[in-house]
């Protein structure tokens, strides 16, 4: 069958199943463009290109498929780099396909170039640039196996404008062949039968959720390895929904701004076992006096992982779903009862918790940041996807809203990237229509991307934004006003901006609120509106996420919440 | 501590840019890198001398590298019995007062005179990284013009192959 090039990738998007592409149209994808509509191939226009590749990002991670997002040459393509390196320092599985200048115009400078695989060699986790048309079903092929399998991540093929028009004879091969590149990662058994016995001889263990289970789908073993052996949980932002929050030793979030009880018990167990986390500094602290005590164990797929940021005391390389079932099995297996040998453990860590929870102070003349997750928290049900942006609002987000399931939480761990959230939760909505998506942002986060309100009223997709406004950059106002003498440089927003007006522009519903009695009935009514709705809550400006430990801090030195000071 | 790698890679457009992408990303400290074809047409042979503290930092610049799609395969040459090598031109001031003096030094060195005219001489001479930095320190006193090397290879004795070991 000869077709040309544009043909060639529609026709390798169904066959890898893809069933919806973000984009942004241009001069150097125009025959994409033209193949894509004579196919009818389904495809979400946002208003930037920020927006598709960051919604790509939230169909990615809701569903677990690989998403994709087009882009023109030079403007469209580096307009994608904030969200290709926000879905590589998560491990998010992307296919980013750009126009490049036709290949006599390569080097020379020409209309809208920009060197693509140059720029994104750093954050991808492999990039092409596509010269010859019979590259083209090969190319595609491997870069979708590259980005889906192993550890995930997002892969750029910038295809030549010229390439888009050339034919070819097109096959779709079934299989890759890289020469050093496999996508299977099965490990070594004796690995696990190491951290079996370093179950074996622990009395105070905690287990370490991190991302890897989400993206390897594997949080039923852990599940059901907790379960069974009643080790206390605690977890990192990406890792929460893994074991549902509702579960007595699942202590929450560590780190930073990590729980008392999450951040005490890691520092005092004797055995740490790490599951898909990679040691971020926002979580370890100070990395001489992390887990001072414990034996650490890290199961990871990415063998460069291992004693990168810790030095570990074993691991386990591999797959999750490889040796998250054979860590479930052998621990089954096993004559010892470890539940009664963790007990004492167990119960002292959820008494801890109970003690020193999460707390703050509730006002009468205002609503509090954390009243509002907690309120959302209970109106919305078991399946509900949460999007956050980036600051206060994303840490009282981990903190307050009861995640039961992996998945359910999308938020940008690793680079932080303020207006992820809007077109992350449009990704979401449209990958699982039937499920609630609430966004929660801030007046500084959504203005970064609000443009794709637009996208939302366009195309009728439901998400529910809830804008926290406390007229200020709240995490850098927290930082200055605990490190910096109050000096809040340019973090004050006192602006003019009126988001329920900005909503309804954009054909969104906009709707306020001010007062705490008013908070619960004016969030169901955003709720039940059938279509997209942006809830602007007026918020103090002095609020700080609690508990703190200063960066390079130690884990147990902890600035306190409310019911502690 | 210094070690010498030799990465083998696929032969395809990019792999340099990659590798050399991920060195500055990951502030790898690398004294030399060379690359050059094998015998097998479309894999690339890259010898990257790499300055570590620890095994554990060694370690990291050989998982990070072999994480890369191009990478097949990656060898420590400095754990095993191995022949390292290095090629450099020296550009010498040699006036007629220096130029025996100059050809003593070159003898000594086993270096080879590859150029000479009535102001100059050019040496070249092949051997590890401490000869070669020794002659350029006795070329020094003549007054050196400038100094072309090509960093370090590296082949393991014995029959086997890198990709086979």
């Amino acid at each position: 069958m000869k077709i040309n090039g544009a043909q060639a990738v529609i026709e390798s998007l169904r066959n890898e199943d893809v069933d919806v592409v973000f984009g942004y149209p241009g001069g150097a994808v125009l025959t994409l463009y033209d193949a894509l509509y004579k196919s009818e191939f389904p495809h979400i226009l946002t208003k930037h290109e920020q927006g598709a590749v960051h919604a790509a990002d939230g169909y990615a991670r809701a569903t677990g498929k690989v998403g994709v997002c087009f882009a023109t040459s030079g403007p469209g393509g580096t307009n994608l780099i904030t969200g290709i390196a926000t879905a590589n320092m998560d491990s998010i599985p992307l296919v980013c396909i750009t126009g490049q200048v036709g290949t006599p115009l390569i080097g020379k400078d020409s209309f809208q170039e920009a060197d693509m695989c140059g720029i994104t060699t750093p954050i991808t986790k492999h990039n092409y640039l596509v010269k010859k048309v019979a590259e083209l079903p090969r190319v595609l092929k491997e870069a979708f196996y590259i980005a889906r399998t192993g550890r995930p991540g997002p892969v750029v093929i910038d295809i030549a404008k010229d390439v888009f028009a050339a034919e070819l004879a097109y096959v779709y091969p079934d299989t890759v062949n890289l020469k050093g590149y496999t996508g299977k990662f099965t490990g070594e058994s004796c690995e696990i039968d190491a951290v079996l016995e370093v179950l074996k001889n622990a009395r105070k263990p905690v287990i370490f959720v991190g991302g890897g289970v989400t993206l390897s789908d594997t949080a039923e073993y852990l599940q059901k390895i907790v379960m069974q052996t009643g080790i206390p949980v605690v977890s990192s932002l990406m890792g929460l929904g893994c074991i549902p929050a509702t579960y007595a030793a699942n202590l929450g979030m560590l780190g930073m701004h990590g729980t008392y009880a999450a951040n005490i018990a890691t520092m005092e167990c004797d055995a740490l076992i790490g599951i898909g986390v990679r040691f971020d500094d926002r979580v370890t602290g100070i990395v001489e006096e992390f887990a001072p005590l414990a034996k650490i164990v890290q199961f990871d797929i990415d063998a460069a992982e291992i004693n990168k940021n810790i030095r570990v005391d074993y691991k386990v390389i591999g797959d999750l779903r490889w040796s998250m079932p054979e860590l479930a099995a052998k621990l089954a297996a096993t004559k010892t009862d470890l539940k009664a040998q963790y007990g004492q453990w167990h119960d002292y860590v959820i008494a801890m918790n109970k003690e020193t929870p999460l707390s703050y102070n509730k006002e009468a003349a205002c609503i509090m940041p954390q009243q509002v997750i907690e309120v959302v928290s209970k109106l919305t049900d078991d399946d509900t996807i949460v999007v956050t942006d980036v600051g206060q609002h994303q840490m009282w987000t981990a903190q307050f809203y009861q995640f039961l399931k992996s998945r359910s939480f999308l938020t940008s761990g690793g680079l932080g990237t303020m207006g992820y959230g809007l077109p992350a939760a449009i990704g979401a909505k449209l990958a699982k229509p039937e499920t609630t998506v609430i966004l929660f942002s801030g007046d500084g986060s959504i203005m970064m991307n609000c443009q794709e309100l637009a996208t939302a009223a366009d195309y009728g997709i439901n998400v529910k934004v809830i804008v926290m406004n406390n007229h200020v950059l709240g995490m850098v106002s927290q930082w200055q006003r605990m490190f910096y003498g109050e000096r809040y440089s340019q973090s004050k927003l006192n602006g003019k901006t009126d988001y329920v007006k900005l909503a309804e522009a954009m054909g969104v519903h906009g709707l306020r609120v001010t007062e705490p009695e008013k908070l619960e009935e004016v969030l169901k009514q955003a709720l039940a509106i059938d279509g997209p709705v942006l809830v602007d809550v007026l918020l103090p400006e002095v609020e700080d996420v609690l508990p703190m430990v200063p960066a390079g801090g130690r884990l147990d030195q902890m600035v306190l919440g409310a019911s502690k000071e | 501590m210094k070690y010498i790698l030799a990465v083998l890679v696929d032969n395809r457009p990019g792999v340099l840019t990659h590798v050399a992408g991920l060195i500055s990303r990951r502030a790898f400290n690398i004294e030399s890198i060379a690359a050059g074809y094998t015998e097998e047409p479309d894999v690339t042979r890259i010898n990257i001398v790499v300055s570590v503290d620890d095994e554990i930092e060694l370690e990291q610049v050989v998982n990070q590298l072999n994480k890369l799609i191009d990478v097949i395969k990656i060898v420590n040459l400095t754990r095993i019995d191995s022949i390292q090598r290095e090629l450099v031109m020296i550009k010498v001031k040699a006036n007629p007062a220096t130029r025996s003096d100059i050809i003593n030094v070159v003898e000594i060195f086993r270096a080879k005179i590859v150029d000479v005219n009535r102001e100059t001489m050019v040496i070249e001479l092949t051997g590890e990284q401490s000869k070669i930095d020794a002659l350029c320190e006795v070329l020094a006193d003549y007054e050196i013009i400038e100094i072309a090397r090509t960093g370090a290879i590296a082949l393991s004795r014995g029959p086997i192959p890198a990709k086979s070991l």
